[in-house]
C-alpha cells in the first residue's frame, strides 16, 4: 500500500525520465555536431550584415550619426519638439562616455528589427488570408512570447555556439510575434465595404493587397513595428549573456559586481534609446493616417 | 420588346452548410421557414428570373431582408449563386473563369455602395480613378478622366480631399463619379442613396436623371423606398422574402398591385404625384385632318364625340367643340376651323405629373391634349382619368 496511484501522482520512474533526457540529449547533439556548420553557414550572410551595419555605426563620426536619426525623426513626425528630444537623448548617451554602446546596441536591434519586419509582415499577411495558417501560427506565436528566452537560448547556443547570430535570434524570437499579430489583425480589420468595392471593379488579389489592404492596415502594422523595437530593445541583457556586445554587457557587469550607478546609467541610456524609436515611429504612424481623421495633410 | 440586355434565369441562393441539397426541397414545394426548420438552411434567393433592358433603369424593391442586396451581387458574382443563370449579352456571367470576370467587372460594370466604399487614403480623384487604375491606365489618363467626371457630379476643386472630409452627399457623388469613370455599359447601385438624408437624396435621384438623360446607362437600382423606385425606375421589379412578385411599369404596379402585399406597399403614395401622364394617357379619340367646319362635324358626328383635336398636316393645333361648330356652321359652312379653336396653348406633356394638371385638367371642359416635344398629339388625358388616379380608395 505505500505506493498507490491515489496517494502518489503516477509519474515515470526516475530511469525512465533519465533515458528520455539522455536520448534527446544525444539526439539534438548529433544533430548540432553533424549541421552546426551548415547552420552556421547559412547565417553567414545575416552575420555579415549585422558586422557591417556595426561597423558603420562605429567609424561614422558620432555627429554623423546623431544628424542621420533626427534627419529621420524629422521626416517622420516634421516635429521640431520631437527632434529636440532626440537630440538630447542621444547627446546625453555620449556624454557619459555609453557612445560605442550604444551604436552596437543600435546595431543589433535596428538588424533584428529588420529581420522582423521582413519575416513578420509576409507571415501575418498569410494568417490574414488563411484561418488555417492563422489557426497554426497562433499557438506558436504564443509559444514565442511566454517560454522564458532562456529556456530557448539553449538551443541555439548549443547549435550556433556564443555570438551575435545566436543573440539576434534570440531576439528576433523574442520580439517578432507583435508585427505578426498586428499585421494579420490590420488586415483583417480593413472595411468590408472598402474591399468589396475594389473587387467590384475588378482589383485581382494582389490589387487588393497592395491598393487596399495593407495601407488601411498601415496604423496597425506599424503600431506591430513599435512594439517590435520596443521588445528588441527589452532583449538587449538577455543578448548581453550569449555574447552580444553593446549597452546590455556594461548591465550584466554590474549585476555581477553590484555596481549600482553604471548599472543604472546603461539601463537609462537603454530606455533613451527605446523613447527615441518608439516617438519616432508613433510619429510616423500617426502622420500616416492624417486622412482617416479628416484633417488636411500639409 | 427588343432583346433584353440582362437576364436571369432561375437564379436561386441559399445560405448553410450544403446549399445544394437543399435545392429539391424547394423545387417541392417547401416554404422558407419549413427549409430553416428541417435543414437550417436560408433560403436567400429562390427562383429569379428577370430581364433587363438595355439604357433603361431597372429598379428592385424590397424591404430589408427581400434578399435586393444578395440578388444585385450575383450580377458582378460577389456572391456565387447556389443555381441559375445570368446572361449579359450572350455570355453567361455564372461561367466566367477568375480572369474573365475580374476583366467583366473592370469594363462592363461598375457598382455604387450604399456605404460610398471610399478609398480613405485616396484623395477625391485618385477614389474617383479607381477603377482605371485597376485596369492599368497610365495615372494621366486616369487623373484626366476623374477630373471630368468629378466636374459632372459637381466636386470640381475637392480632387484634393480625402473622404472622410466630405459629407455623406458629397461621398456619394464620388462613388457615383468613380462608377462612371470606367465607362462600364452596366451601373449596379445598392440602396445607392439610403444612407443620405432626404433633402439630399431627392437631389442626388434627381442628378441620376439628368445624366442618365445624357448617359444612356442601363441601371440596376436597389432601394426599399417606394417613392425612388417610383421615380427613378423604367421598370420596377418587387422582392418578397427571396421572390419576385411583381415586374412592371410604375403605372402598372401602381394601378394593378399583383397582391395584397404590393397593395400595401402602394396605398401610402400620392399617385399624382408619382404617376405622370404618360402612364395613364389614351389614344386620342378624334382627330380632325380637314379644314372646313362642315366636315369637321361629319367627322364628329359619325365618331359621337363632342371635341375633336384638329391636326392639320400631322401637327396639333388645337380643340374644337362641336357646340361652337354648329354654330359657325350656321352661317358658313365653309369657314375655316382655324377661327373657331378653343384655347389653342392648352395642353399637357407626357412626363408632366398627374397632380400638376389638375388645374386644366377641372379648368377645360374636354379631355387635354397631349402633345410630345415636337408638338405631336400623342394622347388624351381625360377627367374621369385624372379622378380615377387621385381617389385613393380605386
Amino acid at each position: 500500500m505505500a505506493n498507490s496511484w491515489l496517494t502518489e501522482f503516477p509519474a515515470l520512474s526516475r530511469e525512465a525520465l533519465r533515458d528520455i533526457k539522455i536520448t534527446s540529449d544525444a539526439a539534438y547533439r548529433t544533430f548540432t555536431r553533424n549541421y552546426g556548420d551548415i547552420v552556421d553557414a547559412a547565417f553567414d550572410p545575416l552575420l555579415r550584415l549585422l558586422i557591417w551595419f556595426e561597423n558603420l555605426l562605429l567609424i561614422a563620426p558620432w555627429w554623423v550619426v546623431i544628424l542621420v536619426i533626427l534627419g529621420l525623426a524629422y521626416a517622420a513626425g516634421r516635429s521640431i519638439p520631437l527632434c529636440i528630444g532626440v537630440l538630447t537623448g542621444l547627446l546625453l548617451i555620449g556624454f557619459f562616455g555609453m557612445w560605442e554602446d550604444a551604436m552596437k546596441t543600435l546595431s543589433i536591434i535596428g538588424v533584428s528589427t529588420l529581420v522582423s519586419i521582413v519575416l513578420g509582415i509576409p507571415t501575418g499577411i498569410l494568417m490574414a488570408r488563411s484561418d488555417r495558417a492563422q489557426s497554426i501560427v497562433t499557438p506558436v506565436l504564443d509559444v514565442m512570447q511566454t517560454m522564458p528566452a532562456f529556456v530557448y537560448l539553449i538551443p541555439v547556443v548549443m547549435l550556433l555556439g556564443i555570438g551575435r547570430v545566436p543573440g539576434l535570434l534570440a531576439v528576433v524570437i523574442y520580439a517578432i510575434p507583435p508585427v505578426i499579430r498586428l499585421t494579420n489583425l490590420g488586415i483583417r480589420l480593413v472595411d468590408k465595404d472598402v474591399l468589396e468595392a475594389a473587387t467590384s471593379y475588378g482589383a485581382n488579389r494582389s490589387q487588393r493587397l497592395w491598393g487596399v489592404q495593407i495601407p488601411l492596415a498601415m496604423p496597425t502594422i506599424m503600431a506591430g513595428i513599435n512594439q517590435t523595437i520596443m521588445m528588441a530593445l527589452a532583449m538587449v541583457v538577455i543578448a548581453a549573456m550569449i555574447g552580444v556586445d553593446g549597452l546590455g554587457r556594461p548591465v550584466l557587469q554590474s549585476i555581477q559586481n553590484q555596481y549600482f550607478t553604471q548599472g543604472m546609467l546603461n539601463g537609462l541610456a537603454i530606455v533613451a534609446l527605446a523613447i527615441v524609436f518608439d516617438r519616432i515611429s508613433q510619429a510616423y504612424a500617426r502622420r500616416s493616417q492624417t486622412h482617416m481623421s479628416g484633417i488636411k495633410s500639409a | 420588346m427588343p432583346d433584353p440586355l440582362i437576364k436571369v434565369e432561375g437564379l436561386y441562393k441559399i445560405y448553410g452548410p450544403s446549399p445544394k441539397e437543399v435545392l429539391p426541397l424547394i423545387h417541392a414545394g417547401s416554404s422558407k421557414a419549413d427549409i430553416l426548420a428541417e435543414t437550417g438552411h436560408t433560403v436567400g434567393l429562390k427562383d429569379i428570373h428577370l430581364e433587363i433592358e438595355k439604357g433603361k433603369i431597372f429598379v428592385i424593391m424590397g424591404l430589408s431582408g427581400s434578399g435586393k442586396s444578395t440578388l444585385i451581387r450575383h450580377f458582378n458574382r460577389l456572391i456565387e449563386p447556389t443555381a441559375g443563370h445570368i446572361y449579359i449579352e450572350d455570355t453567361d456571367v455564372m461561367k466566367l473563369s477568375d480572369r474573365e470576370l475580374e476583366d467583366y467587372r473592370r469594363n462592363k460594370m461598375s457598382m455604387v455602395f450604399q456605404r460610398f466604399g471610399l478609398m480613405p487614403h485616396r484623395t477625391v480623384l485618385r477614389n474617383v480613378g479607381y477603377g482605371l487604375s485597376v485596369q492599368g491606365v497610365s495615372r494621366e489618363k486616369q487623373d484626366q478622366e476623374a477630373q471630368r467626371w468629378l466636374d459632372a457630379v459637381g466636386l470640381t476643386g475637392y480632387e484634393n480631399h480625402f473622404p472622410a472630409q466630405l459629407s455623406g452627399g458629397e461621398q456619394q457623388r464620388v462613388g457615383l463619379a468613380r462608377a462612371l469613370a470606367t465607362n462600364a455599359e452596366i451601373l449596379l447601385m445598392d440602396e445607392a442613396f439610403s444612407a443620405l438624408d432626404p433633402l439630399i437624396r431627392t437631389e442626388m435621384r434627381d442628378q441620376l436623371i439628368e445624366l442618365q438623360k445624357k448617359l444612356h446607362k442601363t441601371i440596376i437600382f436597389i432601394t426599399h423606398d417606394l417613392d425612388e423606385a417610383l421615380h427613378l425606375g423604367d421598370k420596377i421589379a418587387i422582392l418578397k422574402d427571396g421572390e419576385l412578385i411583381q415586374v412592371g411599369t410604375p403605372a402598372q404596379i401602381l394601378l394593378n398591385p399583383v397582391d395584397d402585399y404590393v397593395e400595401a406597399f402602394v396605398r401610402g403614395v400620392n399617385r399624382g404625384r408619382a404617376l405622370t401622364v404618360e402612364a395613364v394617357m389614351r389614344d386620342p379619340r378624334l382627330q380632325i385632318t380637314s379644314d372646313d367646319v362642315d366636315s369637321a362635324l361629319d367627322q364628329m358626328r359619325k365618331a359621337k364625340a363632342t371635341f375633336g383635336y384638329y391636326v392639320p398636316n400631322g401637327t396639333y393645333a388645337g380643340v374644337v367643340a362641336q357646340l361652337d361648330l354648329v354654330e359657325v356652321a350656321r352661317e358658313d359652312g365653309q369657314a375655316s376651323l382655324f377661327d373657331h379653336m378653343i384655347d389653342p396653348s392648352v395642353s399637357v406633356t407626357p412626363d408632366t405629373r398627374i397632380c400638376a394638371t389638375l388645374a386644366e385638367t377641372v379648368a377645360a371642359d374636354f379631355p387635354l391634349p397631349v402633345l410630345d416635344e415636337d408638338g405631336v398629339l400623342i394622347g388624351e388625358l381625360p377627367r374621369e382619368v385624372v379622378f380615377e388616379v387621385l381617389n385613393e380608395e380605386a
